[in-house]
């Protein structure tokens, strides 16, 4: 019938506050290092953008928006959502790269 | 399927039963087929603006009437017409009328998964429609873009493109959370026993439609946000002159706007696909084939938006991954179209008006897809482009696609949706004249852009002067045709006879509830035991 999207019954393992200060720490490090790779040349800041935002944003669902805890339903939407995403932006190079 | 017949008293859902009554009840009410009932109306009115639009920019065509219109409200004109047919008619078309109305009735449910964000959905349409209409008479007029509002003339002009791309940035609002509401309600509300390849095809056309409407919506959302931070505060991303890439917006608008296309088409097709067997009296031929079709439509259709920029100055190697996936996405299109025509063959054949609609569809669809195909080929696609070729095509896929499914789809559901049954004959006399002024006009168009006719200009070479009459007669035709239609339908809303609960011999489940439904729609949620075309004749044969 339905497709079970989230079991509420069970109880969420909710992580510690040592985590989200690892998470955080690792995305000031991250975004140290876009700021890093701007610094070197255009080439390295685009590759940078391209690799490391998406990484971020990653974490930023899996842990802070509790990502890692639901369903693989909603696991498989933000991976189809981030997929079409990449196909964007590759087809958009196939423009950009080639001028 | 058992169960299903809702033999309960209840008022049906045009009875106010609440605390509220009149206008208020409708204004307030979270019943999806209301909220459907709602957009009918509210955009058959942007429809008819639209039209009336379009009727002034023919006239201006024939050299008598231009005394009437300056080139600059010219420019209005094609910009509005665009706006209104595509942000307020063909995109929320219909999934925001027939899904709202009958997506839950088909999976077996009483209502959407988001009931008040169904209503919230239109009001943000409304807000839209407002803000639209306003930034037409304020500011600097009315814009004089394009619907496209291309960059950077868009940044530059004087008229009021700010609050025109704010109006569309908030009916995007209004399409996400309709995709959200569908995809939901798809995946929670299915009655007992339908799994997924017992759905209707019109609910896997709106499923695929609603993912488009989720993923691709957003990016236009942020592109005419950043138009607007342009135009206000000068930070220079489509500006040529800062720095910026105008063929960028052209992406990004594109990566919405072609995927668009199909969030006005899948719907369309998906009520064809309700329409044949019920008038074959066959179960459609190859369901999965459409299904997925339809998914494929929606996949890969969103990979070929650069095809609107091939003169563009897009790099070589764009242009053929472009060309090449254009041609790919005619594909499942094509898988559709045989698997409707298989369907009619051999069927019992039950020739009533919304199967005429729906032929006519099919019929105007494959001239709209084929030229399309025409214009994927690099080489033709450069001597064509925003010419009135393209223009033509356009009409032919949105309104002899979208358009005609529409009214198939109008005139399939009427009865269930009103209670009351029109006038077949007015119905025929309306279909004469629509058609033949449907192809006299677009037809025209085609031909006009063959012999080099560019789109958008206010005046014309004395060698198109016979085509561009035709094709104004034939709009007179078209209009002629539409009044006839609407008034009938009207009419019948009104003064209208009796329908009865299952006027057209379906078998899915609509047409197993009472003609209007009751509120909750299903007395007691159905049981389905088996596929959704299911036809006892068709069995004994």
């Amino acid at each position: 019938m339905n497709d079970t999207l989230h079991s509420h019954e069970a109880p969420i393992e909710h992580p510690g506050y040592g985590t989200f200060i690892g998470v955080w720490l690792l995305l000031l490090l991250l975004t140290g290092c876009l700021v890093g790779l701007s610094h070197v040349s255009q080439t390295y800041a685009v590759w940078g953008l391209m690799t490391l935002t998406p990484l971020k944003a990653g974490l930023v669902f899996y842990y802070f928006m509790h990502l890692k805890y639901e369903g693989p339903v909603f696991k498989i939407v933000i991976l189809v959502t981030l997929g079409t995403l990449l196909i964007f932006f590759a087809l958009l190079f196939s423009d950009v790269a080639f001028r | 399927m058992s169960g299903t017949h809702a033999t309960t008293p209840e008022p049906s859902y045009l009875v106010d039963t609440g605390t509220r009554t009149g206008v208020l009840a409708w204004l307030t009410t979270t019943d999806h087929k209301r909220i459907g009932l709602l957009y009918l109306y509210s955009m058959m009115t942007f429809f008819f603006v639209g039209v009336g639009i379009g009727l002034v920019m023919r006239l201006v065509q024939l050299t008598t009437f231009q005394k009437l219109i300056t080139a600059q409200t010219y420019n209005a004109l094609f910009t509005v017409h665009g706006v209104i047919m595509i942000f307020l008619f063909v995109v929320p078309g219909l999934p925001a009328i027939f899904g709202n109305f009958f997506l839950p009735i088909l999976i077996g449910a009483k209502d959407v998964s988001f009931p008040r964000l169904n209503l919230a959905s239109w009001y943000f349409f409304i807000a839209g429609a407002i803000l639209a209409v306003l930034s037409l008479f304020t500011g600097g007029g009315a814009p004089d873009t394009g619907w496209t509002f291309y960059a950077p003339f868009s940044l530059k002009t004087g008229t009021n493109v700010s609050l025109a791309v704010f109006a569309a940035f908030v009916l995007g609002f209004s399409s996400m959370l309709t995709g959200i509401n569908f995809i939901t309600t798809i995946h929670r509300m299915r009655a007992p026993g339908m799994h997924w390849f017992r759905m209707p095809l019109m609910c896997w056309a709106l499923y695929s439609t609603a993912w488009i409407q989720l993923l691709a919506t957003p990016i236009v959302a942020i592109t005419l946000l950043l138009v607007i931070l342009e135009r206000f505060f000068g930070i220079g991303i489509f500006d040529p002159a800062k720095g910026g890439d105008p063929l960028l917006y052209q992406h990004l608008f594109w990566i919405y706007s072609h995927p668009a296309v199909y969030i006005m088409i899948l719907p369309a097709m998906g009520a064809i696909s309700e329409i044949l067997p019920t008038f074959a009296k066959r179960p459609i031929f190859g369901y999965k084939a459409i299904a997925f079709s339809s998914m494929s439509i929606a996949g890969v259709g969103s990979l070929v938006w650069a095809h609107h920029m091939f003169t563009s100055g897009m790099s070589g190697m764009a242009l053929m991954i472009f060309s090449l996936l254009t041609m790919v996405v005619a594909v499942p299109s094509a898988i559709k179209v045989f698997n409707w025509v298989s369907t009619l063959y051999k069927g019992s054949i039950d020739f009533q008006p919304p199967l005429l609609f729906a032929l006519t569809f099919i019929f105007l669809f494959c001239i709209g897809g084929l030229t399309g195909v025409m214009q994927g080929a690099l080489a033709i696609n450069v001597h064509i482009h925003d010419t009135y070729f393209i223009v033509g095509h356009f009409h032919y896929v949105m309104f002899g696609g979208t358009g005609m499914a529409l009214f198939a789809a109008l005139l399939y559901w009427f009865p269930k949706m009103f209670g009351k049954m029109y006038s077949k004959k007015a119905i025929y006399a309306s279909w004469f004249p629509m058609f033949i002024g449907f192809n006299m006009l677009y037809f025209g168009m085609m031909i006009l852009g063959m012999m080099g006719m560019p789109r958008r200009y206010y005046v014309h070479l004395p060698q198109f002067h016979t085509m561009h009459v035709i094709a104004t007669v034939g709009s007179w035709l078209l209009v002629l045709g539409l009044v006839i239609f609407f008034a009938t339908l009207v009419y019948a809303t009104f003064k209208g006879g009796k329908a009865e609960a299952n006027p057209w011999g379906g078998v899915t489940l609509e047409w197993t509830i009472p003609s209007p439904p009751p509120l909750e729609n299903f007395d007691v949620i159905p049981t389905i035991t088996r596929g959704p075309y299911h036809f006892e004749q068709e069995e004994h044969r």
